[in-house]
């Protein structure tokens, strides 16, 4: 950056640091994200309420049915309302992708405080984990890891979070490396602070921003893998609806009825969309600015 | 004295930022006169730097030129096109950085950044531009310089990097070369002999030198006249030696006697009393008034324009006297 | 150090992570409870096949024994043999494996030629409609999942009006090859640029504030020369890290796409080894898929070092 550029930066910093509270409605991304999310979440939850078919009844009279006042959205190859498994989907496929972050997060971050901190040998070989899982291409690993020990839902949970932990150990261990430099951690330590103190009090809340950051973008791509793995047959398992399985089951059909593998992507980009704006407008908020 | 090459009158820069708009220039007027090397000087903050790059439109992205006059040989660079005031950038007015190392390409060659400007702008062949930049190179004094067009810019120490910025400088053989604090990041013996450089090549080539600098020392090295920047304004201009023997502004005044002088023995070192005004929301009248031992009621209110004294000084401060005064009182320079 | 030295470093620096894969892969199959083998096999547990498992893996043996062995047959060239086939493993993987770098090689290449002008042209019109516009790209883009895109790909180039590619399968010669390649290359790439035009936008805007692109300008250049030659020229550098991770993304991204559009490569014979219970293919696979994202980020890091003069001064 140029050092007159520097200059302007410098005095842009000593601007106030705002409150998370204060700005949050300022900030179109995450309020459209918000919205859309609260939408999408808001139907999920009420599917049950605004649907009147069940997502799992076959009629195999009325397959490949068109819009309709009975099937807004028409039903599909097993003459099941489109909509109404649509919506029930949200209920699986966000679930999970919310929990299945949460694992995550919590071993990842829990790891990355720990080797950050106390470096060493115990550093050095939760590196190597770390180095080692990330050379798997993370679809390879999870396919595999499903393969082992089954397909269904607890096991997605399994293998996102054997994968996925890895990512949040990163950032939480570099971000402990400079926190721990930082003079209120040697005062803390200087002053006699338990060890345990020190990192609840003093690291942890420092280095869980970036942590918290990532897990919103890591959410679109849990839920990416989810529905990924539905749509391979390995996720969640019939009936349960779910959008992945939805496209697989539309695929055969693309040259007569495209809108039943059409219709759930799109709900997966929205969903997405929303997911993402989100993580941007809290990563807006966030930064040490 | 020669006539001038370039002419700035009433410069203004501005960049906003939440709290206020920033004016980092603001009313700015300054001459470069032909073959000779201009001092701007003042603190950090005081806007030269600003001035120096709203000149061929260099600013930082969130910088905006907000007013004012550059007549380059008569033309006002302040209203050319970019089309324009691209070809006059380099081949007649070129520009020196403060940061050697940052402001060459790390992954070029040195040697190839010193060719570029020949052979994109004046039309040479790779081979012409070449023997271009080796004859630049031998001329800013760098050693073996056949060898050293391969090298890359952190291969080299910072007097040699800067000296390739020079040769860079002087590719396109331009009128008008604009130096921003071009020795502040070096050891002091080569700043010596970057000046020494920059001094002969000045004479040899007759370019008009713009020189920013906040020391003092180091103008009074180089330059033949000065312009004292303060908040945002040229406060004094005047040959250089008039100036720093005899200043007529408050504000030179100060920082003549703030810096440590050798040969004088003070009880203390004096400083500026106060801190530099916030350029979002400067003091109004004077903007030196809060800090100015001089101050008087009729300093806090109205406009301060460079007023000429004699034919070839000016100056701000409508008590000007008053400096005159403390200089008898306790010169500036010892031995005068 | 020369550049010979710095690959060599990094090839040292490679060993035990190469050395964790196979471990990690070895124990892929003790994950399971019970008899692994029966287990693995589920439903396709016969008595031959079980007991075929048993010896090969040596299984009832302790691990670290059962791991040197796995260590020993791998030096060896042996990746073990397929339960359905009767072939060993490494046949199989290296009849497919020419789909699968097609697959990557195609895909990396039209992710460059999407990401990087777009990036650029964002770079160079910040803050206009342009700009904006290339900035919810990688928003809107990152939300697709990779076999969805394969699909409407398909629906929109392959079926009903627009038969301009195959629906599938490899074909055969050349060109036949690169025609059949081209939708399932075109759907990696628009997987993956969201990632890279994000990362070098970012990176060309931090560039194009540097004293050196002002001291290009300062020269007199045009903003396209400045653009190409001084800001580019470092961008790519960042880019190829990035792209490095990208490609990781993508080998894995190979897995879905052959099964939208039916390619038999590696990625196929995995998930059908997946169906079919038959393990050591599996292990194979992913073994192989390991080893190549591991060579990528060396490349990228060899890349790194040619492309910029300071990281060999170590």
């Amino acid at each position: 950056m140029t050092t007159a550029a520097e200059t302007i930066l410098e005095s842009t910093a000593v601007e106030h640091r705002r409150g998370f509270r204060r700005r949050w409605y300022r900030t179109p991304s995450f309020v459209i994200g918000l919205s859309i999310l609260g939408l999408i979440t808001l139907l999920g939850a009420l599917a049950p309420v605004i649907t009147w078919h069940d997502p799992a009844h076959q009629d195999l009279l009325a397959t490949f049915q068109g819009p309709s006042f009975d099937h807004p959205l028409g039903t599909d190859d097993l003459g099941r309302d489109v909509l109404t498994r649509l919506l029930y989907a949200i209920r699986t496929d966000l679930q999970i992708a919310f929990l299945a972050v949460l694992f995550p997060f919590v071993i990842g971050t829990a790891v990355g405080l720990l080797s950050g901190y106390f470096g060493g040998r115990a550093d050095t070989v939760a590196n190597w984990f770390v180095n080692v899982v990330v050379a798997f291409p993370f679809y390879v690993l999870i396919i595999a890891l499903v393969f082992v020990l089954g397909s269904g839902t607890r096991n997605i949970y399994i293998a996102i979070t054997l994968v996925g932990w890895v990512a949040y150990t990163r950032i939480v261990r570099g971000e402990v490396l400079v926190t721990k430099r930082r003079e209120y951690v040697l005062a803390a330590k200087t002053a006699g602070l338990s060890t345990v103190r020190i990192l609840r009090r003093h690291i942890l809340p420092n280095v869980i921003t970036q942590a918290i950051v990532y897990a919103m973008s890591d959410i679109v791509l849990v839920l990416l893998a989810i529905v990924t793995l539905g749509y391979l047959g390995l996720g969640v398992q019939p009936p349960t609806p779910d959008w992945g399985r939805m496209i697989a089951d539309g695929q055969p059909y693309l040259t007569t009825n495209w809108e039943l593998a059409t219709v759930p992507g799109l709900a997966i980009v929205f969903t997405a969309l929303g997911l993402s704006l989100l993580a941007d407008g809290l990563a807006d908020l966030l930064r040490p600015e | 004295m020669t006539e001038p090459i370039l002419q700035v009158r009433g410069l203004r820069v501005e960049f906003p930022l939440a709290r206020g708009l920033v004016r980092a220039v603001d009313g700015a007027s300054f001459e470069l006169h032909r073959g000779e090397a201009l001092g701007l000087v003042g603190e950090s903050g005081s806007g030269k730097t600003m001035a120096l790059r709203a000149l061929v439109g260099l600013l930082p992205r969130q910088a905006r030129p907000a007013g004012g006059e550059i007549l380059f040989e008569g033309v006002d660079l302040s209203r050319v096109s970019a089309e324009r005031l691209r070809q006059v950038r380099g081949h007649e007015i070129a520009m020196i950085f403060q940061e050697p190392l940052t402001a060459l390409n790390p992954v070029m060659r040195v040697g190839d950044q010193i060719a570029e400007g020949p052979r994109v702008r004046l039309g040479h062949s790779r081979r012409q531009a070449r023997e271009r930049a080796i004859e630049l190179m031998q001329q800013v004094g760098i050693p073996d310089p056949a060898r050293r067009y391969e090298a890359y810019p952190h291969e080299l120490s910072g007097g040699m990097q800067q000296r390739v910025m020079i040769a860079i400088a002087l590719s396109l053989e331009p009128k008008v070369i604009l130096c921003d604090e071009p020795t502040t990041a070096l050891d002091v013996t080569i700043q010596d002999q970057i000046l020494k450089l920059l001094e002969s090549l000045r004479r040899k080539l007759e370019v008009s030198v713009l020189f920013v600098s906040h020391d003092l020392a180091v103008v009074a090295q180089t330059c033949q006249r000065v312009a004292v920047m303060y908040a945002g304004q040229v406060v004094e201009t005047g040959p250089i030696d008039e100036v720093f023997r005899e200043p007529r502004h408050p504000y030179t005044l100060s920082l003549l006697r703030s810096v440590p002088d050798v040969d004088v023995v003070r009880e203390r070192l004096a400083t500026i009393p106060g801190s530099p005004p916030d350029l979002a929301a400067p003091p109004s009248g004077c903007r030196f008034h809060p800090r100015c031992p001089f101050m008087q009621p009729d300093c806090t209110s109205g406009d301060f324009p460079l007023r000429p004294i004699g034919t070839e000084r000016a100056t701000a401060c409508i008590h000007s006297e008053q400096c005159v005064q403390d200089v008898l009182r306790e010169p500036v320079i010892a031995g005068g | 150090m020369s550049l010979a030295a710095y690959v060599a470093r990094r090839l040292l620096l490679m060993v035990p992570v190469v050395l964790g894969v196979t471990i990690l892969v070895f124990l892929l199959i003790h994950l399971v409870p019970g008899d692994p083998a029966r287990t693995m096999l589920g439903t396709h547990a016969t008595p031959q096949r079980v007991q075929l498992l048993h010896e090969e893996w040596g299984l009832d043996e302790p691990l670290p024994v059962q791991y040197q062995r796995f260590m020993g047959r791998l030096f060896r060239g042996d990746l073990g043999t397929s339960l359905f086939y009767s072939v060993s493993a490494g046949h199989l993987v290296l009849e497919r494996l020419p789909v699968t770098l097609w697959l990557i090689g195609l895909g990396a290449l039209f992710s460059v030629l999407i990401a990087v002008p777009l990036a650029v042209l964002a770079a160079a019109r910040r803050d206009h409609p342009t700009d904006h516009v290339i900035r919810a790209v990688p928003l809107v883009g990152l939300g697709f999942p990779a076999f969805w895109i394969g699909i409407m790909l398909l629906l929109a180039f392959a079926l009903n009006s627009g038969r301009l590619f195959p629906v599938g399968g490899y074909g055969e010669g050349f060109t036949g090859h690169l025609h059949s390649m081209i939708l399932p290359a075109l759907t990696v790439a628009l997987g993956i640029s969201p990632i890279l035009i994000r990362s070098l936008r970012v990176s060309l805007l931090e560039i194009l504030e540097s004293d050196y692109i002002a001291t290009a300008r300062s020269k007199g250049l045009t903003e396209r020369r400045v653009m190409v030659r001084h800001a580019l020229r470092n961008g790519v550098i960042s880019m190829v890290s990035v792209l490095a991770v990208a490609i990781g993304f993508l080998v894995g991204g190979t897995l879905v796409v052959e099964q939208v559009f039916a390619l038999p490569g590696i990625g196929q014979l995995m998930f059908n080894a997946i169906l079919q219970r038959d393990f050591p293919v599996v292990q194979a696979v992913a073994l192989v898929f390991a080893i190549m994202v591991v060579l990528v980020y060396l490349l990228a890091d060899i890349a790194h070092a040619a492309l910029d003069p300071r990281v060999r001064f170590d």
